[in-house]
């Protein structure tokens, strides 16, 4: 039976054919020929797989199980990748607004089409990478069974990263529908409905041939964010194209109501990717990496019914003091601050992990990395709450406050619970004993934190002050400052980020490095970790 | 009591159980948006884009202006005094997708038709700091030297209309013409394009004779924008919400 994937294979290359034969703009042309290119690279990977009489990834494991560990490897490869990536356009775009010319005045250069490439790089690419590799690899060990599907985990890998590269090369083309975090056009929303359905399918088989009768509480998070997410992009995605071989289309809702669900997508894309999907990480790597159980078997189910409940209402907060009617800001504002509480619960449960373990802090930088990110996601979850206040909403809303608090919450919260993860990952994939150097691990901890402390702090004082600067009066009663003397004032403070951020790409850099000399199997020359500089180590 | 061992056994009731959870904030905040009538104001003068304001506002979309320019005034003191009228829902019910926006690294242009001349905007989509030094602006030369591209636009009309914007066949039916009339004020087809759409302006945006170009289209977008509703009749109390 397994001949009848060519049959969607190609469709695939007749979908990508139709689309550049009778292309109404260039976007939709490049993207039909990218279609093709993929569908020949698929056929190829099909044709040489079925030659490949071993299973491919297959490593027994100590429980005599064969997990597909190929498309896990492949994924850590995908998301070191992506996450430099992501970070190089961050520093790109932060420099073009410290020094403008840096846009060249080119279509494809300025920041209005770069801002979307970077969020998507670093949420989609980078975070997407992380989590449907973190999660195939935990539902696969809390299972103690095989991922379910014999190419159907690699078509969620490769579909997902044609996902990337079409929503990439459209953002520089123009193609978007100018919702943020879901900019990419009809079609390639459609390929990446395809892909999640599949994904969810993965996953839940895998669930299925489970031995262990319990589902294991990782994965009550990853199935929420993977069911959820499927909800949000569905609903608020729906458009209409303005031909079946264009890529315009107009978005089904409009005004108020488009507002309000593009918001109620939007803060929940943080929610459920970047919260409840990375918490599920949290819940199997920080366990792992300290040798303890999780603190509170009880807490986790508290928290994580109430951290998905509570999420979904949030989103009204985007929109406070706008035309939304107030009803919806108030329910907004007071949801956003009851979720104070299960964001907490689950800090609590992931730092108390470490009782009795606190003394490795100093002898393995990779719990420091997973421990800082639950920290970070603490400090950010309580920032949340205090910003959905419309009072504290009306001096921090539209300015780089947010920008500041969204990543404190994605350089500190996702970033370094990834890098655990993925220094974790690195050795025992691979089958190596050891990351190739922890000094370097530990470089990359104190880069990436001073680079993270400052990004916050500079937009921090650049947004408040900017807010504050908007709303000042003279004696006489005018407004004090025009607009341009604001943008003025925050030139220093844009520098200042652009500085954190060389560091926070200085240190992903050094992870690249470093993983790809442990994959080699190398090991570096170096002073054992957390051993006093002159101390002998015995045996 | 309920055993929550259940729920961690079986993956399809877990699965129904989390879509339940998450679908209820959503029902209640989002679907009373489509029928309490005091959602969107009575105002006078909101109409459909004309041909030529859609695609200047397709192009404002692919350039991505929305993510450092808001069109969304608040009710605060400042905004106000700074910006004109807070904006109202009615001012956005043709908007697909709003463009709020949510960050200004840019001032909000809710009400930026008519504040600057055509001149102005040209000057400035070339180069922004050649008029505001301090700008962050990225400039935007290509546009005045990009002819614009509207051979689908009656297309773009009926896709709109698809998704609610009342469009009529009549405006269908002329979109070229009501799209090539705009940006010539002496043609004859600017009474029938006025006729069309009431209050739209007609005139050379770009101010270069020639074919139309992506900066008329962009031009004639910003020039309208915040422009249609007539407040000099809109009474705030009676659409208090």
């Amino acid at each position: 039976m397994r001949f009848l994937i060519y049959v969607p294979i190609g469709l695939c290359a007749l979908t990508g054919l139709f689309l550049t034969a009778n292309a109404a703009d260039t976007g939709i042309y490049v993207h039909g020929m990218i279609f093709v290119i993929a569908s020949i690279m698929a056929a190829f990977f099909v044709i040489k797989n079925s030659f490949d009489v071993s299973e491919s990834g297959a490593a027994l494991s100590g429980g005599g199980i064969a997990y597909n560990d190929g498309v896990i490897r492949a994924g850590l490869i995908a998301s070191t990748f992506w996450g430099v990536v992501g970070f190089l356009v961050g520093v790109t775009i932060a420099s073009q607004l410290a020094f403008p010319v840096l846009n060249f005045d080119l279509p494809w250069t300025n920041f209005g089409r770069l801002r979307p490439l970077h969020t998507s790089a670093v949420i989609f690419a980078f975070g997407g990478n992380v989590l449907i590799m973190c999660s195939f690899y935990v539902v696969q060990r809390t299972s103690q069974a095989r991922l379910a599907g014999h190419y159907a985990p690699w078509f969620v890998f490769w579909g997902y990263q044609l996902f990337i590269v079409l929503a990439a090369t459209g953002y520089l083309l123009g193609v978007t529908q100018s919702k943020e975090y879901a900019e990419p056009e009809w079609y390639i929303d459609l390929w990446l409905t395809i892909v999640w359905v599949v994904y969810l399918l993965v996953f839940l088989g895998t669930l299925w041939k489970r031995k262990e009768p319990h589902i294991y509480v990782a994965n009550w998070f990853f199935l929420a964010f993977i069911v959820t997410i499927a909800m949000l992009h569905i609903i608020n995605n729906l458009a209409v194209p303005v031909s079946f071989a264009g890529s315009k289309s107009y978005i089904y809702w409009s005004g108020v109501q488009d507002a309000l669900i593009q918001w109620w997508y939007g803060h929940n894309a943080v929610g459920f990717f970047l919260t409840a999907g990375f918490l599920g990480i949290m819940y199997y790597f920080i366990p792992k990496q300290a040798e303890r159980p999780i603190y509170s078997y009880r807490l986790s189910i508290i928290h994580f019914w109430s951290l998905i409940f509570l999420y979904i209402w949030a989103g009204p907060h985007h929109l406070h003091y706008t035309a939304l009617p107030d009803w919806a800001q108030t329910l907004g504002m007071t949801f956003s601050l009851m979720l104070w509480m299960p964001s907490w619960g689950g800090m609590i449960n992931g730092l108390m992990t470490l009782s009795g373990a606190w003394d490795k802090l100093r002898t393995d930088p990779v719990l420091r990395m997973l421990v800082i990110s639950v920290a970070f996601y603490g400090m950010s979850t309580f920032e949340g709450p205090l910003m959905a206040i419309k009072a504290v909403n009306s001096l921090s809303h539209y300015t780089d406050w947010t920008i500041g608090h969204v990543h404190s919450g994605a350089l500190g919260w996702v970033g370094m619970v990834s890098f655990g993860a993925i220094y974790y990952l690195a050795p025992r994939l691979w089958g190596r004993e050891k990351l190739y150097s922890l000094a370097m691990v530990s470089w990359h901890f104190w880069l990436a934190t001073f680079g993270i402390v400052l990004y916050a702090s500079a937009m921090w004082v650049s947004g408040i002050m900017q807010g504050l600067m908007w709303r000042a009066y003279d004696s006489l009663g005018f407004l004090e400052y025009s607009f341009a003397e604001t943008v003025d004032a925050m030139h220093p403070f844009y520098g200042i980020r652009v500085f954190g951020g060389v560091l926070y790409l200085l240190g992903g850099l050094l992870m690249a490095y470093n993983v790809y000399r442990t994959i080699k199997g190398h090991q570096r020359e170096e002073r054992p970790f957390g051993v006093p500089v002159g101390a002998t180590v015995q045996g | 009591m309920f055993d929550h061992s259940k729920l961690e056994k079986n993956s399809i009731l877990m699965v129904v159980c989390v879509l339940i959870v998450v679908s209820i904030g959503g029902l209640v905040e989002i679907a009373p948006l489509f029928y309490l009538e005091s959602t969107i104001e009575k105002v006078k003068g909101m109409r459909p884009y004309t041909p030529l304001e859609l695609l200047g506002r397709n192009i404002y979309i692919r350039e991505g202006c929305y993510n450092c320019h808001s069109q969304m005034i608040r009710p605060l003191r400042d905004e106000i005094e700074r910006y004109g009228h807070y904006s109202l829902a009615a001012e956005s019910m043709y908007d697909h997708p709003f463009q709020w926006g949510s960050k200004r690294t840019g001032p909000d242009l809710a009400r930026v038709g008519g504040k600057y001349s055509d001149d102005w905007h040209k000057a400035h989509l070339d180069d922004p700091r050649s008029l505001v030094p301090e700008s962050v602006m990225p400039g935007y030369p290509f546009l005045a030297k990009t002819p614009l591209r509207y051979g689908d636009i009656a297309e773009h009309l009926k896709a709109n209309r698809a998704v609610g914007v009342p469009y009529n066949d009549d405006m269908i039916a002329n979109a070229k013409a009501d799209l090539e009339a705009q940006i010539d004020a002496d043609s004859d087809g600017v009474d029938a394009l006025a006729e069309r759409y009431p209050g739209a302006k007609a005139r050379n945006f770009d101010t270069k004779d020639g074919a139309a170009s992506e900066l008329d289209a962009l031009v004639a977008y910003l020039q309208m924008l915040g422009t249609l509703v007539d407040f000099s009749v809109y009474n705030a109390d009676e659409n208090l919400r």
